[in-house]
């Protein structure tokens, strides 16, 4: 242990992972390290017994919930947009070598106290029964817009400069109410608050033509994919990536104390009574508890239950966006549902997330309207986490610290984290240009 | 997994064993049929593929070499993922590399898939003078614990082949499928390629 390392990163979550790999394969010489004596920090996936442990202590699972194995439970659950940036890094990197996916079966989202099928496109909207007849001709015609308009083509924007236009005033035109509003916005556009009506539409109308590209993509009902095993294959497969490339990695390692010179620039890490030299570290907030400052927190729920959502056309994989304003709530609150298809858990099993932004000190209350759509449940654990962000000053100490995962929390920001982080500590920025319409699936 | 078409399987195969024990130099003897003296630790070399004919079918080995992760014990449950069969290398000319391979042979045991192929090979016979593990008294650990076993050299070729070759006779020919078959993203449509390439 006592030799010297360009970096060395502690913990081993998705962001600490990827950062790992893209600094290995850079030529860096790393050492990674994780205090506990599994991979992927917040962002693991857990068998039974071990969250039982977690959120039960002495407890045992019960044997009618079947083989511990069988359950990958995401400590972290998200789907991964098919055409979003974690694909793009994944293409990038080749971890998909690594990895089996599979398309999530629905994309749905409550609205006026019921769960509804997102509709995507001209087509979808005239079926669906979100809307009224008259207000199903208007969305068609904003839907067909946002599909027929190209950035660099000003015919088809309508005489419209959407660098300006504000969306709600993109959306006064076509006369769309509220109510479809809110599921555009929130469950298609994946806005997680209302400050995008008042900025510019282009934002809006590309994260729909995501969405729309996403959702054509592998012809899954939704625009999500996600790994077999759960999400906690995928700090392992970056892992992998950064040992490939003479990465080092030790795990179980207590304490993993940052040592810092009399300038308080760092100079090593210290666990066991065995330091490693070091010129940077990266982290995620817990190792380096006094550089960082707490944003908010995160409520959430975990159940299991023997039936998938109600509601949902028995989806096997599915989410559901609770936009803000339907709940009266200042932030979206989501559904997650995987099962048996994701070989997250055994056959007639479903693992099913709530989740949102913490508002108040009470997870089971405040998480009931999300709850309340499962049906019923044979286990749930309630829980919050506090999240954080940096406020060092990485020129001055070198140390290198990712932001919380939010509850709310999609790749997209996961990734963002992680290109910036990468571009501080090397000066360089991370071309993800990798041609997205060449890719395609394998079936295995 | 293995898993059959066409009297064809697919079976992902995994090395373990100390640092040094000659696990890349097996592979690249098997592989590439070559030699290095000073062959450099692992990097760069996510897995390889070959592909042997045995009576009835042809095998087409995935090899993962370890890499960084097992030197300090902490290779991630990926690694054995789905393995059919894994090779647990240790060098006759250290006893310290023998216990680890015990080590490794009880990770598996307790981590791995029951089905699994698993092969005990003591590397680096061409040392015979500088030898301090006995051929007898691995072949008795090896029986013991259901494995088979046989004495190796990377550098001579000696029984390196027979290996692969023996652990492909063993595959279990009829695997149930795998449960839900997922999807493998690419850049460019399906094609084998064996080594690593990456962010060219
Ligand atoms: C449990 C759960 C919680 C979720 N929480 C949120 C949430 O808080 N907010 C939310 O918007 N969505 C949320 N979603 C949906 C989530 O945004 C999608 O799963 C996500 O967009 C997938 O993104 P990706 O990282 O794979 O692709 P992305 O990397 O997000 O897509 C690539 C590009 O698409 C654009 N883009 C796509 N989606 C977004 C986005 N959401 N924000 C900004 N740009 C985007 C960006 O330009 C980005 O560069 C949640 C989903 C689940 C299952
Ligand atoms: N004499 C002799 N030397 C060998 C043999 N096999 C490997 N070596 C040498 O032993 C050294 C280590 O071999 P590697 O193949 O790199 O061992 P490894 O198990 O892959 O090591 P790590 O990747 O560091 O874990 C190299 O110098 C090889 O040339 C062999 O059969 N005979
Ligand atoms: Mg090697």
């Amino acid at each position: 242990m006592d030799e010297e390392y360009d970096v060395i990163v502690l913990g081993t979550g998705l962001k600490e992972c990827i950062l790992s790999g893209l600094l290995s394969v850079d030529g860096l010489k790393v050492l990674h390290m994780d205090r506990n004596d599994y991979y992927g920090g917040e962002s693991t996936s857990l068998n039974l017994i071990q969250l039982w442990k977690k959120f039960r202590g002495d407890d045992k699972p019960p044997p009618h919930l079947g083989s511990s194995k069988d359950y990958n439970i995401d400590m972290n659950p998200k789907f991964i947009m098919a055409n979003g940036m974690l694909v793009r890094v994944l293409i990038h990197t080749d971890v998909t070598k690594y990895l089996y996916f599979k398309a999530v079966d629905g994309s749905f989202v409550f609205n006026k106290a019921k769960v509804h099928k997102v509709p995507s496109n001209d087509m979808e909207a005239l079926k669906s029964p979100l809307m009224g007849i008259f207000e199903k001709r208007r969305a068609r015609k904003f839907f067909i817009y946002v599909q027929d308009y190209n950035e660099s083509d000003p015919k088809t924007h309508d005489g419209l400069d959407l660098t300006r236009v504000t969306t709600k005033e993109l959306i006064a035109k076509f006369g769309l109410d509220d109510n479809t509003v809110d599921f555009i916005g929130h469950a298609l556009a994946l806005h997680r608050d209302d400050r995008y009506l008042n900025e510019p539409a282009l934002d809006t109308v590309k994260r729909m033509k995501l969405y729309a590209e996403s959702l054509a993509r592998f012809q899954g009902g939704s625009p999500y994919i996600y790994p077999l095993y759960g999400l906690g294959e995928l700090p392992q497969a970056f892992a992998r990536l950064s040992a490939v490339y003479g990465g080092t990695y030790m795990l179980n390692k207590p304490e993993c104390k940052v040592e810092f010179d009399a300038d308080g620039k760092v100079i090593g890490v210290t666990s066991e009574g065995e330091t490693a030299k070091c010129k940077k570290v990266v982290c995620d907030p817990s190792y380096l508890p006094g550089k960082v400052r707490k944003v908010g927190k995160v409520a959430r729920a975990i159940a299991i239950m023997s039936h998938p959502i109600p509601s949902t056309n028995d989806s096997q994989s599915v989410q559901v966006i609770l936009p803000q304003k339907q709940l009266g709530r200042k932030s979206d609150m989501y559904l997650f549902c995987c099962s048996y298809s994701h070989n997250v858990c055994p056959k007639g099993k479903y693992i099913a997330f709530v989740s949102t932004e913490a508002e108040t000190d009470q997870p089971a209350i405040e998480l009931k309207p999300g709850i309340d759509l499962l049906g019923p449940v044979e286990e749930i654990f309630f829980d919050m986490y506090d999240r954080f962000e940096p406020v060092n000053e990485p020129t001055l100490d070198n140390c290198f610290i990712s932001t919380s995962y939010d509850a709310t929390t999609h790749f997209e920001s996961t990734v963002v984290d992680v290109l910036n982080m990468y571009t501080l500590i090397t000066g360089k920025v991370l071309d993800l240009s990798v041609d997205l319409s060449a890719a395609s699936a394998a079936e295995e | 997994m293995a898993t059959i078409g066409h009297n064809n399987l697919n079976a992902k195969l995994v090395l373990l064993g100390d640092m040094g024990a000659g696990k890349s130099s097996l592979v690249l003897r098997f592989v590439k049929g070559q030699f290095l003296e000073f062959q450099e630790s692992t990097i760069g070399a996510a897995f390889f593929s070959q592909t042997l004919a045995v009576n009835d079918a042809t095998v087409k080995f995935e090899i993962w070499d370890t890499a960084g992760q097992e030197r300090y014990h902490s290779l991630a449950p990926m690694y054995y993922r789905g393995a059919a069969a894994a090779i647990i290398v240790y060098d006759i000319t250290s006893s310290d590399s023998f216990s680890r391979a015990k080590k490794w042979v009880q990770e598996l045991q307790k981590q791995g898939n029951p089905n699994m192929v698993m092969a005990l090979t003591g590397n680096k016979a061409d040392l015979e003078d500088k030898r301090k593990v006995t051929a007898e008294e691995a072949r008795v650990y090896a029986e013991e614990n259901g494995l088979f076993f046989m004495e190796t050299s990377a550098k001579s070729a000696a029984n390196v082949n027979e290996v692969f070759y023996e652990i492909a006779k063993r595959l279990p020919r009829a695997q149930p499928a795998q449960s839900p078959a997922g999807m493998v993203l690419v850049d460019r449509p399906a094609e084998g390629s064996s080594a690593a390439s990456c962010c060219s």
